[in-house]
């Protein structure tokens, strides 16, 4: 699969169409065979990013389906040039412009697959907003519309018969948020197709079949659509080497999912390497958003942290800039309080040196971002990761808000923005308390990363952008390892042939906690 | 408990290789995995991993059929073998091939529950100990996965394995849940969680009032257990220490002040406390807001807790049945989980006691035929096995059913 030919061969540029775009939604089944240039490539991609990005907004902002929400949204993507997306269908004639709409709805969207297929995270944050945007639409559909769409796709499903409803109305109720069951449509689909409805037991399910009620159908065509796209991006991201021919798309993709996600914060910093195991207790209390603050206070305490925590915390302290050794270090001097050294090497030196491996092609190891922390791998019974405003009861978030300094008042909007749920927004307000009060614009960074909220912390702290000194007695970060230091590549790649990764024998686990790339990683270590 | 045949994890290296050589139920595993060979490659690209002595393991062993498993195993004789997913190649060929070209494409849909993870509702032990007062923590949690795997996901072929210490895995072996994606993997694990919440979260379980049907069902499975288990078994409400860690659940704060001071008063026992608890929470004049309070403390005192992460993954390995647990000793084997109730943990044989049921045997039996594994303990287990095997190959078997079953009368 060659992605350029997808994009710039078959001579072909009429605008006919209508058939090419029977409806204004669309799952972009088949890749756009239109050949534009290079200057457009990015404009359009650059107009659908702020689509999404309002999406993005929006939901952080609003809860989704609200009438702030869509109002919201809709302002925003009335502004881009991709603005044709909000039509609904339903017209009988199609003008050349609603044909040019639904073309660079398509191609954009295309584009942008191509710039966010690179890694885990990219992927995540194009799914989701993709997602939110085909829901926003979809539910702007009159009723025609969206079954039109449904027979188009093939997902016509027919209505269970009244006599098999009323068998089970008793139990059908608990499919159904409002309304009755004598009077709603009941569909009868394989449970992987509702597995959204499933997830979250908004449904019926019996013997495989899960009875959803016909308000619930975006929830099947959103996991129909999902599972398409997450298959086509992974198939993107494998094919997508073949780019790399093309010296001039591959800068442009970088450079495109960067504008909006910002820094992957992986390495490379320029800090890498200044940050020593004895300074972390120090810029715990001065620049640590309270999720790490926490890990840390967890690690300090009890000597140990989950493996959920120590692979949140461990790759946020790289991502600050801690270098392996001192990595090492730091999670030995905490752990050898309770295990003896030998058991720390062959227990949990391997993991972090693992989550500093750069020789493994499929190694991804970015520090998690906010989104990631808050909506996956949600804490279980004992671990101590996740986000406070997410996964801490507000008794207990008031009180550290409390120790941590913040007057009644903040306090106060803190938690009313955390149980509005606005989690990442109550980070950024308790960022601005602890650093001295908003600053005169008003302007409240929206933290999208642990590791931002650290780099906007120190700034602050150590004057680099002239604002708030209120705190003196801040550390500096001191560049006591030269910067060119080349200890932590040869050093992790010596040490990490390492063969094992359990425990002794006793204390094995009946299970691999491994991620994909962490098995890919392995991959070429064990070997046999 | 006390042990007849005392085992201990040093002689475990010698115990092994006979334990492989004789015990192990190789016909009915490859069976099991050999899914009839349906496709051919299935059992081929299936990836084993081995735990050997001093920690070092490999991963991504694959075997072309049963004599090759056998081999291979008898040769390493591992401490622990993993069972992972099927792929796209032999996973022992892996190198040969691109490595985005080697995917894990299928596995059971496995569940792992550990009783480390109750370790905040049970005071009996903590960690990997487990005792007859926590145990009935896993009956309830069997019984309430089984019933939502068969009756809400119409799954039939369930394997349930005591992992040989501190849980008990379940293997769900239809086509249609071998076949899972992650996302489909993630919502039955997720359907199937009701208590959340870390460390720092006290009230780990909210609930509608009106139930969904699968948790009106896991309830009323809880309630069959819940006064003997909480007031004999943990005695839950023996110590204002105790108590304050249930009284923490109910959302009203007058409330619990009265139960505590109740508690105190007129409590002389958990019987009578928990007595208190019911009528309290349901005559209280706030009563509209703690409808479902007395579920919500039975649920986060009871219901299964996964490790959501071991089901999610169809990449994710997990323990095979029939190993030896080093530590203990004891095979994990499977059991009948309609038997659940009288399944005990601490009579699963372990290897020194096996291998002494043979040597035993051979001195007094004469008859040669009999497979080694039917003299001993393990016996039971390998029936439930063979049981679970039986309807596992009538699925594939299809038309043949009939057939089958004609044979079975001669
Ligand atoms: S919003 Fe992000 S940075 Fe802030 S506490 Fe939560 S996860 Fe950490
Ligand atoms: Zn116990």
């Amino acid at each position: 699969m060659d992605i350029r030919t997808r994009v710039k061969s078959h001579k072909r540029k009429k605008v006919d169409g209508a058939e090419q775009y029977p409806h204004v939604l669309q799952f972009y089944s088949v890749p756009p065979t239109e050949t534009i240039s290079l200057q457009e490539f990015e404009e359009f991609a650059v107009e659908r990013l702020k689509v999404l990005k309002a999406c993005e907004t929006a939901g952080i902002k609003h809860i989704r389906g609200t009438e702030a929400y869509n109002d919201l949204l809709h302002k925003e993507i009335r502004k881009t040039k991709l603005r044709n997306i909000l039509k609904t269908s339903g017209k009988e004639n199609l003008t050349e412009e609603d044909i040019y709409g639904r073309k660079l709805d398509h191609i954009s969207h295309f584009i942008l697959r191509l710039a966010y297929c690179r890694s885990e995270e990219l992927r995540r944050w194009f799914l989701q907003q993709e997602l939110d945007l085909f829901r926003y639409r979809f539910q702007n559909e009159s009723i025609q519309g969206s079954e039109e769409f449904l027979i188009l796709n093939n997902l016509d499903y027919t209505p269970i018969p009244s006599e098999e409803k009323e068998k089970i109305s008793g139990e059908l109720a608990y499919s159904i948020s409002s309304g009755h069951v004598s009077t709603a449509d009941f569909f009868k689909v394989y449970f992987t197709d509702a597995l959204d409805l499933v997830k979250s037991r908004k449904v019926y399910l019996k013997g495989g079949y899960a009875y959803v009620v016909r308000d619930d159908l975006i929830s099947i065509l959103l996991s129909v659509y999902r599972a398409k796209l997450s298959k086509a991006l992974s198939q993107t991201s494998r094919a997508l080497p073949h780019l790399e021919e093309d010296d001039r798309l591959l800068p442009m993709l970088c450079g495109l999912s960067k504008r909006y996600l910002g820094q992957d914060y992986t390495n490379k910093k320029p800090s890498a390497g200044q940050i020593t195991a004895d300074m972390i207790e120090v810029l715990s209390k001065k620049s640590f958003p309270l999720c790490m603050q926490h890990l840390h206070q967890v690690l300090k305490r009890e000597h140990h942290l989950k493996h959920g925590g120590r692979m949140q915390y461990g790759l946020f302290l790289k991502g600050i800039g801690m270098s392996l050794e001192e990595a090492l270090k730091f999670w030995k001097t905490e752990f050898i309080k309770l295990i003896d050294g030998d058991k720390f090497d062959k227990q949990y030196a391997y993991n972090i040196r693992h989550n500093y491996g750069k020789e493994g092609k499929r190694a991804d190891y970015t520090p998690y971002s906010c989104m990631k922390i808050i909506m996956s791998n949600a804490p279980g019974p004992g671990d101590s990761h996740g986000c406070p405003f997410r996964h801490t009861d507000a008794e207990m978030l008031k009180q550290k808000l409390r120790t941590n300094g913040l007057s009644k008042d903040a306090i106060e909007e803190v938690m009313t923005t955390t149980k509005r749920g606005h989690f990442q927004l109550a980070c950024s307000k308790y960022f601005e308390y602890i650093h001295g009060g908003v600053t005169g614009d008003g302007d409240v960074p929206n933290f999208q990363h642990p590791n931002q909220y650290f780099e906007e912390s120190q700034k602050r702290l150590n004057g680099d952008k002239g604002l708030s000194q209120s705190t003196p007695k801040t550390p500096k970060v001191v560049r006591r390892v030269p910067a060119n230091s080349q200890t932590t590549p040869s050093q992790s790649k010596s040490q990490s042939t390492a063969q094992t990764q359990n425990s002794n024998f006793g204390e094995l686990d009946d299970d691999f906690m491994m991620t994909e790339e962490e098995m890919g990683l392995l991959d070429q270590k064990v070997t046999n | 408990m006390s042990e007849k045949h005392n085992y201990d994890p040093a002689s475990l290296p010698d115990l092994l290789p006979v334990y492989y050589k004789r015990l192990f139920p190789y016909g009915p595993y490859f069976r099991w995995l050999h899914y009839g060979g349906v496709p051919k490659t299935y059992f081929l690209n299936r990836e084993f991993s081995f735990t050997l002595k001093d920690d070092v393991y490999i991963r991504y062993q694959s075997f072309v059929d049963q004599s090759d498993l056998e081999k291979e195993i008898q040769k390493h004789c591992p401490y622990k073998i993993d069972i992972g997913a099927v792929f796209s190649y032999k996973p022992k060929e892996r190198k040969t091939i691109k490595a985005s070209a080697f995917q894990a494409q299928e596995k059971e849909l496995v569940f792992d529950i550990d009783m480390t993870d109750y370790d905040d509702v049970r005071k009996c032990c903590s960690g990997a100990d487990i005792c007859e007062k926590c145990w009935p923590l896993m009956k309830i949690a069997c019984k309430i996965i089984h019933a939502a795997l068969v009756d809400d996901f119409g799954f039939k072929h369930i394997l349930w394995v005591y992992s040989g210490r501190r849980g008990v895995h379940c293997w769900v072996c239809d086509e249609e849940a071998r076949k899972l994606s992650q996302t489909g993997r993630t919502a039955i694990a997720e359907y199937l969680s009701l208590v959340r919440g870390g460390e720092n979260q006290t009230k780990k379980v909210s609930l509608d009032e009106t139930l969904h049907p699968s948790i009106r069902r896991a309830l009323n499975i809880i309630e069959g257990y819940f006064d003997k288990y909480s007031v004999k078994k943990q005695d839950f409400l023996d110590s204002p220490e105790q108590w304050d860690k249930v009284l923490a659940l109910i959302p009203i704060e007058d409330v619990r002040k009265q139960i505590n001071g109740l508690f105190d008063s007129l409590g002389t026992n958990s019987s009578t406390r928990l007595t208190i608890l019911r009528e309290q929470l349901n005559n209280a004049k706030e009563y509209k807001k703690m409808k479902m309070t007395m579920e919500e403390i039975m649920v986060q005192l009871c219901y299964p807790r996964l490790d959501v992460n071991v089901s999610k993954g169809v990449n994710h390995l997990l323990k095979s049945p029939f190993c030896v647990h080093p530590k203990t000793g004891r095979v994990c084997v499977p059991f009948d989980v309609s038997k659940v109730d009288s399944f005990n943990p601490f009579t699963v044989p372990t290897i020194s006691q096996l291998l002494d049921e043979i040597d035993n045997c051979e001195i007094t039996d004469t008859t040669k035929k009999v497979k080694d594994f039917k003299k001993t303990s393990l016996a039971a287990s390998i029936e439930v096995f063979e049981k679970f095997l039986k309807n596992l190959e009538e699925s594939w078997k299809g038309k043949l059913l009939e057939q089958s079953d004609m044979k079975m009368e001669f």
